[in-house]
């Protein structure tokens, strides 16, 4: 491969190899097999976030209601354990929850045309404050006896694998299988490479955008469950948070460009492993939040310089919006 | 013995006699207590502004209900302004609430210094400020609230003691670092460990108050550490995470873990005694609650200009641990205190 052939996903697979070669190197008890799984265990969340929001940004658009998505249902669950009902009840209106948000998203964004990115944002905003102020009782929604057996999904391990990496691998797999065996997955690509080609060309795009949303919102709520199961309880005050900022950063760190169109699964988990060893490696090395933000920042601007020197804009590619 | 007995006998005979003379005298006409009418008459009717940093968690929702509980059935309004987080959003709302003239402003500050300015001059426009838990540079009526040296001093001292004759190595899971709650929290910490040079800290992280971020530094941590004896966590709504982190690990029982919080049933005892938390330092908020509605109940019929008094109200701190995590007062519930 020459050097001019090099893409941001090959870029950053060869920060993430240099970063662990450093790590293995010089940090002691970074490379084994122990530390290794407790590195994908912590990024797996932030994984299979990054795989919902690549479903969306491959359909050129991009899904900011996603940490509401992730926070609320899974939180009615807890909410309505602690009020007692029981598991199985509660997890089918949190999944028919995240159906609905996920229909309203894609009804608004494709049939109603809002653009994405004000659609969910407000979208988002409504059913965080929708669970503050209706739904939960406190911020963080307390785990009960009643959800006993649940915390397998994220505390469990099946043959010493922690149940987060098998649910992110498990989600892998599925979004892998769709967006590249599907009938459905080449329309995702088609109407993110050029919508209005796909519509003439009979693809039923409003449909597909519709799914595309309602995957995404199913997803998120999965990531809740494993998220709520991992920490025993669900901090609903983490749509407050910055996470949605890291989900648009594996997703697009990993190369797969916000013009919609282009790059799978592979970018996400290429992209969730740079973030993941990053912050093992600094919490190994105990360096401090401050210092550790600075050297966040400082790999991914060296991340997207190398990027656009080794691809320089050009008509075509300047002509793709972002966002 | 005899004449003690006879003394007895007599006095009570005399009390009895002085008790009938004095009983129908009582029992006919009403002795009016000569101050509650005034007390009545400086509460009834006013407004209590309540500016907490947020709504909707155990703490804020606990005072809230608590000082409403007090102070309502004398005829005080307690109005609520929330600003969900947001520094800007708080000055604002207390700005409005100075113009709109209540009797006392109950501050819960962000920080020590946003609100400083604004509680003076609220002072100086006739409304007492009471400060909650978080003490700004400015000190107004009363402060009422956990003492976090204190708190960070008890949390080390009872690590450094179960790790005796172990490896020594303790972790430390601090809050936001922009919080000054968890910086003094971790001055306390210092203050005990300057004592035991033989401790080793082998990893001290800010988690943001993030239950998730807790649960991935202290499973790393723990990888690299797994002879770890104790850690210090700087807030039980957080430290749901560690303890995760620590019961993934296998090491619950073995790794002493000491937090704080406010006390409240689930996120307090119940964790205690499932084994989640060794030690949780408890700044009962039932009583901090009561305490702040006592002080405004006394600076209203006192009539004591704002400003000119100042004194503090250190909440006294609770060790929760498995001895009394089963008690029913150890800990409060939030429905029971909304009732």
């Amino acid at each position: 491969m020459t050097l001019k052939r090099l893409g941001q996903q090959e870029v950053v697979f060869a920060i993430f190899a240099v970063l662990f070669a450093v790590f293995a190197i010089f940090l002691p008890g970074f490379a084994t097999t122990q530390n290794m799984l407790t590195l994908l265990q912590n990024v797996a969340v932030l994984g299979i976030l990054g795989l919902a929001m690549a479903l969306i940004v491959i359909g050129r658009g991009i899904d900011i209601s996603l940490i509401a998505a992730l926070a609320v249902p899974p939180g009615l669950v807890l909410q309505m354990v602690q009020d007692g009902y029981s598991l199985p009840i509660s997890m089918a209106a949190a999944v028919a929850l995240a159906l609905v948000f996920g229909l309203v998203n894609g009804w608004l964004i494709a049939y109603a045309e809002v653009p994405s990115l004000f659609a969910t944002l407000a979208t988002g905003i409504f059913l965080a404050g929708f669970g503050q102020a209706v739904l939960f009782k406190l911020d963080v929604v307390q785990w009960s006896t009643g959800m006993s057996g649940f915390e397998h999904l994220g505390q469990g391990a099946i043959l010493g694998i922690p149940m987060p990496i098998i649910a992110f691998a498990g989600v892998c797999i599925v979004v892998a299988l769709l967006l590249r065996q599907t009938r459905i997955g080449a329309y995702f690509y088609a109407i993110g490479d050029n919508p209005y080609g796909a519509r003439v060309t009979g693809i039923p795009s409003r449909p597909i955008i519709v799914l595309q949303y309602v995957l995404a919102a199913l997803i998120g709520c999965f990531a809740g469950f494993v998220l709520a199961a991992s920490v025993n309880s669900m901090p609903t005050r983490i749509f407050n948070s910055t996470l949605i900022y890291d989900v648009i950063l594996v997703v697009v760190l990993g190369g797969i460009g916000l013009s919609g169109g282009r790059g799978g699964v592979l970018n996400v988990i290429i992209g969730t492993l740079l973030i993941g060893t990053m912050l093992n490696g600094m919490t190994i090395m105990d360096i401090s939040y401050s210092g550790q933000n600075l050297i966040k920042g400082m790999v991914l601007l060296v991340a997207v310089v190398v990027d656009s020197f080794l691809n320089p804009r050009n008509e075509e590619t300047a002509q793709q919006g972002d966002i | 013995m005899k004449a003690i007995k006879r003394f007895i006998a007599g006095g009570l005979a005399s009390a009895g006699l002085a008790a009938l003379a004095v009983a129908p005298a009582l029992a006919q006409q009403g002795l009016d207590e000569p101050f509650q009418a005034s007390f009545k008459k400086a509460l009834e009717g006013k407004t209590v502004g309540y500016l907490p940093v947020a709504m909707n968690f155990d703490l804020t929702e606990g005072w809230f209900a608590g000082v409403k509980k007090e102070l309502e059935p004398y005829g005080v309004k307690v109005i609520v302004r929330d600003p969900n987080w947001s520094t800007s959003a708080g000055a604002q709302a207390l700005t409005t609430l100075i113009s709109e003239k209540p009797a006392a402003i109950i501050v819960h500050n962000p920080d020590v210094q946003t609100y400083a300015k604004l509680m003076q001059r609220a002072e100086k426009e006739g409304i007492y400020v009471i400060q909650v838990n978080m003490g700004s540079v400015y000190r107004s009526a009363a402060f009422v609230g956990a003492n976090w040296i204190e708190i960070g001093e008890r949390n080390a001292d009872a690590v450094i003691k179960a790790c005796q004759g172990k490896s020594n190595k303790i972790a430390i899971v601090q809050g936001a670092l922009s919080a000054a709650t968890s910086a003094y929290t971790l001055k306390g910490v210092e203050n005990v460990l300057a004592k035991h040079p033989e401790i080793k800290v082998v990893s001290s992280q800010a988690a943001d108050w993030d239950a998730a971020k807790a649960k991935a530094i202290t499973q790393t941590v723990l990888k690299q550490n797994p002879d770890l004896c104790g850690i210090i966590g700087f807030w039980d709504g957080m430290d749901i995470g560690t303890a995760a982190a620590v019961k993934e690990a296998g090491l619950t029982g073995k790794v002493f873990l000491a937090t704080s919080g406010g006390g409240e049933r689930k996120g307090a005892c119940e964790l205690v005694k499932s084994g989640a938390f060794d030690l949780n330092v408890s700044y009962d908020v039932p009583t901090q609650a009561a305490d702040m509605a006592g002080m405004i109940k006394w600076l209203l019929s006192s009539g004591v200009k704002p400003g000119d008094a100042k004194g503090s109200i250190y909440t006294t701190l609770t060790n929760i641990t498995k001895d009394n995590a089963g008690s029913d007062t150890a800990c409060w519930n939030l429905s029971d205190l909304k009732k």
